[in-house]
């Protein structure tokens, strides 16, 4: 991880570190945070702890974003002490989920806009003027256009891939895989490496194809207090207990110090929390049917 | 937890919207008191109801209470699980969805929804979540239900921000009452057991066109709270 983040993303980036409540690569988050990058345009659709980590921290310049909140819980105290007031001191560009969708698309489509029935007698497009209304061709018909979203970075976690970058996701989709085509640079972050042979078994599972992949890291309980779907559970408790430690900026720089800066990786976290936690998100097994794709020789 | 002849507020609202998709049969789910009076429903008055989640899954069985949108348990079992690019596309925007469930920090008489930034944008005094897929479902989806909790706070003359239009709100279901869209505007066509339409009245903005008869929303009854308190949130995490 440390070579991946050191190699691949660089102060001002705009880096991507996607997965809808699923899948979110709080390791790669914690290098970035431990590396000291600076002036990050940040994206997500849903900012997320790891964001409201990485403001804290001073990684952030902007958010772009669709939904800012810590899920379930309420607010993200510290990107709301850096956003609210007078001088707010990040920048923020806002959409919505579809928006935000849509702007990866552009980006993996190469396109220069990409149009949706959103937005219509909203305040969006004046607090955004990169949402702009857009006159059908074919008829008489307002729409909204949003601009293309080509971060220089996308992280994204999964629950595994083989050495060449081939990566397979199943649960929540969230908008990785858009996001990742978008990309200038990808970085994949996986539960479990596996051979080619386990990708070629299953092709419809496979969400990125090496081709796009810069680089494989492999870090068990790296989307941690995410989930991974049938992996671990979210970490629910977590979650409640950031509300705390962030409401209060002291405990939070605490909190990083103890627990990104003050360790060397995934792995010393995961140590860290301890096998009783960790092992207690473990679901019981729902294996899927499997299916058969034949033998055509 | 209360005895079964009485009831908490979240109760009275889960019920009160659990009720009102009778004969509905694609909602598009939130979590907290939207998820469990859609669940409720699904066992009461509309067996038929397909649950979307905009976290990507169509038809969702949760056998858990989710915390979040996103909660695994949406994921195991379900009909589809889609890309967001296809469940908002396809299913949002291709015009599958009957009935979308928002809630708001403001709404005003026209049911125009906030939940934006209280104060001005650019220096905001309370920044809030955004949009997320609240604008998009309040232009898709083919009705709207709205549950909040009403004051003078939330139920404003003037929005500090329009993030998602009132065209589509069918009903707005509050902790003291009922509301319909009746000719572009909000009317209050039921009060709460226990509620005082003065008491209504001083909790909000506006003077509300009021439905002639106003009725009393008849209390939840005891299968509907059997539901909620032993099977849809046995911990009480919402609804005490």
């Amino acid at each position: 991880m440390r070579d991946a983040v050191a190699e691949l993303v660089s102060d001002g980036d705009t880096v991507a570190i996607e997965g809808f409540t699923h899948l979110i690569s709080f390791a790669a988050g914690h290098e970035i945070i431990r590396q000291r990058k600076r002036d990050l345009t940040l994206c997500r659709l849903t900012p997320d702890l790891i964001y409201d980590q990485m403001v804290a921290a001073g990684c952030a310049r902007k958010l772009v974003f669709s939904w800012l909140g810590n899920p379930g819980v309420g607010s993200l105290h510290a990107v709301r002490r850096w956003s609210e007031g007078e001088r707010p001191r990040l920048e923020m560009e806002e959409y919505s989920h579809f928006g935000m969708v849509c702007r990866y698309t552009a980006g993996a489509m190469q396109l220069p806009f990409f149009p949706l029935r959103s937005y219509a007698e909203t305040d969006l497009p004046r607090a955004n003027p990169l949402i702009r209304p857009i006159e059908s061709p074919f008829a008489h018909e307002t729409l909204y256009a949003v601009p293309p979203l080509a971060p220089d970075v996308t992280i994204v976690h999964a629950q595994r891939a083989d050495a060449a970058g081939d990566t397979q996701v199943w649960g929540l989709l969230g908008c990785q895989k858009e996001a990742a085509f978008a990309a200038s640079r990808v970085i994949v972050v996986v539960e479990d490496l596996v051979d080619e042979s386990v990708i070629r078994a299953d092709p419809n599972r496979t969400i990125l194809p090496g081709l796009v992949v810069d680089a494989v890291v492999v870090e068990p309980f790296g989307a941690h207090p995410s989930y991974a779907q049938g992996y671990y559970d979210r970490d629910n408790a977590f979650y409640l207990e950031w509300d705390a430690i962030s409401r209060d900026e002291k405990a939070l720089q605490r909190w990083l110090d103890e627990w990104v800066l003050g360790l060397a990786g995934r792995h010393e976290y995961v140590e860290k929390m301890g096998s009783e936690r960790m092992l207690g998100l473990r679901p019981t097994p729902a294996p899927s049917g499997s299916v058969d794709y034949g033998e055509y020789r | 937890m209360s005895p079964a002849n009485s009831f908490s507020a979240a109760e009275m609202m889960i019920v009160a919207a659990a009720r009102e998709l009778a004969g509905q049969r694609v909602c598009f789910v939130g979590v907290g008191l939207p998820n469990i009076a859609v669940n409720l429903a699904r066992c009461t008055v509309a067996p038929e109801l397909e649950l979307v989640y905009e976290a990507g899954v169509f038809g969702a069985l949760p056998a858990r209470l989710p915390l979040s949108i996103g909660d695994p348990t949406i994921v195991t079992g379900a009909t589809a699980v889609t890309s967001m690019f296809e469940l908002f596309g396809y299913y949002l925007q291709g015009g599958l969805i009957d009935v979308g469930f928002l809630g708001a920090a403001q709404i005003d008489r026209q049911a125009n929804i906030n939940t934006t930034v209280i104060g001005r944008y650019e220096a905001p005094k309370t920044r809030l979540p955004g949009s997320g897929g609240a604008c998009e479902i309040a232009q898709n989806a083919r009705s709207i239900f709205v549950i909040m909790r009403q004051s003078p706070r939330s139920f404003v003359e003037r929005l500090d921000f329009r993030t998602s239009v009132g065209d589509r709100v069918s009903v707005v279901v509050t902790d003291l009452g009922i509301y319909h869209m009746v000719d572009g505007e909000l009317r209050l066509d039921s009060i709460h057991p226990g509620v005082t339409l003065d008491r209504v009245r001083a909790t909000m903005g506006w003077e509300p066109i009021v439905g002639d008869p106003l009725a009393e929303t008849e209390p939840p009854g005891a299968e509907e709270l059997r539901l909620i308190r032993e099977e849809l949130d046995p911990a009480g995490v919402y609804t005490t």
